[in-house]
């Protein structure tokens, strides 16, 4: 079984509110002082089924990121995690896309890899969480694709596939190959070990730029967007709470409970 | 192809009824072709949905287009897409408006690929921008943190609009409007994908989305136990049972119960957050509350930022004291 699992590098979603800061001027996320970017979660429940699948059913992993400055030690995670091989489709032109942009690059390597079984995606990305580039990658590829998935088996040129829904879950066969979004339903992800940490690091990745995929650096990156970002911009929260007090918890609970009464939501 | 024209709604049904989704689609849908002067259309495909195209009429569709075929029975990319996509050629509408449901989400995308345009997901806010008559989406991005506001010069537009955003349309039996059946077209061969089964899991209780009160927790309750404590407490407001994301990681309550980016969207009269801190991502599912009440001992959680009122202290004594006070004040 041959799988393919798309693996985004993003800023920390566990960055804390108070240090999110957006440049007005440029569009664009300041980057945290101190906080360096990570693989993108749920991009990491995608290789968790992909690496949970090879553990019954044998095979290889082969890892893309895509982007312009990709940290080794961040991309490098899934090979310590246990994929076998990893892409860096990595150039200035990559830089700046959106799901459109980004699913052309990654579906032309894909291309090229040629061999697979499954192409495995998160269900979205913890930064700009467009939730598009899986079936995009299937579009373009003419491929089945499951989205939201939280169970994958595997066998005899077929998937069976736990999709959840907003009341539970699907089970769903498709033919193989196909695209899969996994999400965090999916359960655990499992940390590297030792043996993966070392085996990482005398890995160097494959890197190719938009000309070995058979691309223009028009069609990828900001370059080759499909929608044009006018505004980004914070919520207005609304001040502070009032805050009900009470010489002990239990009375200032008690003085909750008589507030609510008052402004008749009780 | 045709000049683009108009606003298409993707309608969907539940029990033989039009959802709440779709009712805040045809509101918003009537709004954005009003702007523009031009026509709402709504399309309703599946098996036996012809009966709700005078339902779709009356909250505000000029036109429906039914497509009824039994292949369209569940919802499959597979088989949706390739219908969509002919209607859409057919009917070269400008903008494509479809809900943040399980078939929405999925289905806006791949019609967006297969016809060269764009899809913005998961929208809270949608204008038409006056001089360019272009469609702007604004939707929240990482983690709810920001928002961005996205425009595309392609048509048609799709974008997928986030329940409890928008107001729902009202139903006016009096309208008038034109029905179309349309044929699906489907080739059976080319649905490569199989639902094989289905399962709801039911929650006891009142359905979170429907609940006027939330009673909510998150990691600092510590486990299974203590959410026992909150659903009392939410039994006693009539209200239902929900929870942030690591309470759900943990298995403490039932992933059905997480409210956020990735779970429930959800909009009461009275959300009580109980010990959870407040992420962006979990308050971008209960912002729309229209009152928030934080319990947290530690004063500066980021859930003041968003409650209108707060207790600093432990849950293990608030909650409690609470929930006897609520009994007393209520059962009189």
């Amino acid at each position: 079984m041959n799988m393919i699992v798309c693996i985004k590098q993003v800023m920390d979603p566990e960055t804390p509110p108070a240090s999110f800061k957006i440049d007005p001027q440029t569009n664009k996320v300041i980057p945290p002082p101190g906080i360096a970017p990570v693989p993108d979660p749920y991009s990491e429940y995608a290789l968790e089924a992909a690496l949970r699948l090879k553990a019954e059913n044998s095979g290889k992993i082969t890892a893309i990121s895509l982007g312009n400055d990709l940290l080794r030690d961040v991309v490098k995670k899934s090979l310590a995690m246990g994929a076998d091989e990893l892409i860096l489709l990595e150039d200035e032109a990559f830089a700046g896309g959106d799901s459109c942009s980004t699913a052309i690059a990654l579906a032309a390597a894909i291309k090229k890899i040629g061999e697979y079984d499954i192409v495995f995606c998160g269900r979205q990305a913890a930064d700009w969480g467009a939730s598009q580039v899986g079936s995009g990658i299937a579009e373009l590829l003419g491929l089945p694709c499951l989205t939201l998935a939280q169970k994958v088996e595997a066998t005899d040129g077929k998937a069976k596939v736990e999709v959840v829904t907003d009341d539970g879950y699907e089970v769903v066969e498709t033919t193989l190959p196909a695209v899969i979004t996994v999400s965090n339903e999916l359960g655990e992800v499992r940390y590297p070990n030792i043996k993966g940490i070392l085996k990482a690091k005398k890995k160097e990745p494959i890197i190719w730029k938009p000309a070995d995929i058979g691309l223009e650096a028009s069609e990828v990156g900001a370059a080759g967007r499909c929608t044009k970002l006018v505004k980004l911009f914070q919520p207005v929260r609304e001040g502070e709470a009032e805050i009900i007090s009470g010489d002990t918890p239990e009375e200032a609970a008690v003085n909750l409970a008589l507030k609510l009464r008052e402004i008749k939501l009780i | 192809m045709a000049e683009s024209s108009g606003v298409m709604a993707y309608a969907e049904a539940s029990k033989d009824k039009l959802t709440t989704t779709t009712r805040e689609l045809l509101g918003i849908g009537r709004n954005l072709a009003n702007e523009l002067g031009e026509p709402l259309c709504a399309v309703l495909a599946g098996d036996g949905v012809s009966s709700l195209a005078d339902e779709a009429i009356s909250l505000g569709a000029d036109r429906v287009y039914v497509i009824d075929d039994p292949l369209l029975k569940e919802y499959l990319s597979d088989s949706f897409t390739p219908v969509m996509e002919r209607l859409a050629a057919e009917v070269s509408p400008r903008i494509i408006l479809l809900g943040q449901t399980d078939a929405g989400r999925d289905l806006a995308p791949r019609l967006a690929f297969r016809l060269k345009t764009a899809a913005t997901l998961d929208c809270v806010d949608l204008t038409i921008d006056a001089a360019s008559k272009r469609l702007q989406a604004t939707r929240p991005v990482y983690g709810g943190n920001a928002l961005a506001t996205f425009t595309t010069e392609t048509d048609p537009q799709i974008v997928t609009i986030r329940v409890k955003a928008f107001s729902a349309a009202t139903a006016d039996a009096s309208r008038k409007g034109e029905v179309i059946k349309a044929e699906a077209g489907l080739e059976p061969a080319a649905v490569r994908t199989k639902v094989l089964d289905r399962i709801v899991e039911e929650v006891e209780g009142l359905k979170l989305e429907d609940a006027a009160v939330v009673v909510s927790g998150g990691r600092g309750i510590g486990g299974a136990e203590g959410f026992k404590q909150l659903e009392e407490l939410a039994h006693l407001l009539k209200g239902a049972l929900g929870a942030s994301r690591p309470p759900c990681d943990n298995g403490w309550v039932s992933e059905l119960l997480q409210i956020g980016i990735t779970g429930k969207i959800i909009a009461p009269d009275l959300y009580l957050a109980v010990a959870l801190s407040g992420s962006s991502q979990h308050l971008s599912g209960c912002s729309g509350s229209k009152n928030i009440v934080a319990i947290n001992k530690d004063p500066e959680a980021n859930i003041f930022q968003a409650a209108t009122y707060g207790v600093v202290g432990d849950w293990k004594k608030v909650v409690p004291a609470l929930t006897e006070k609520i009994r007393e004040l209520t059962s009189g």
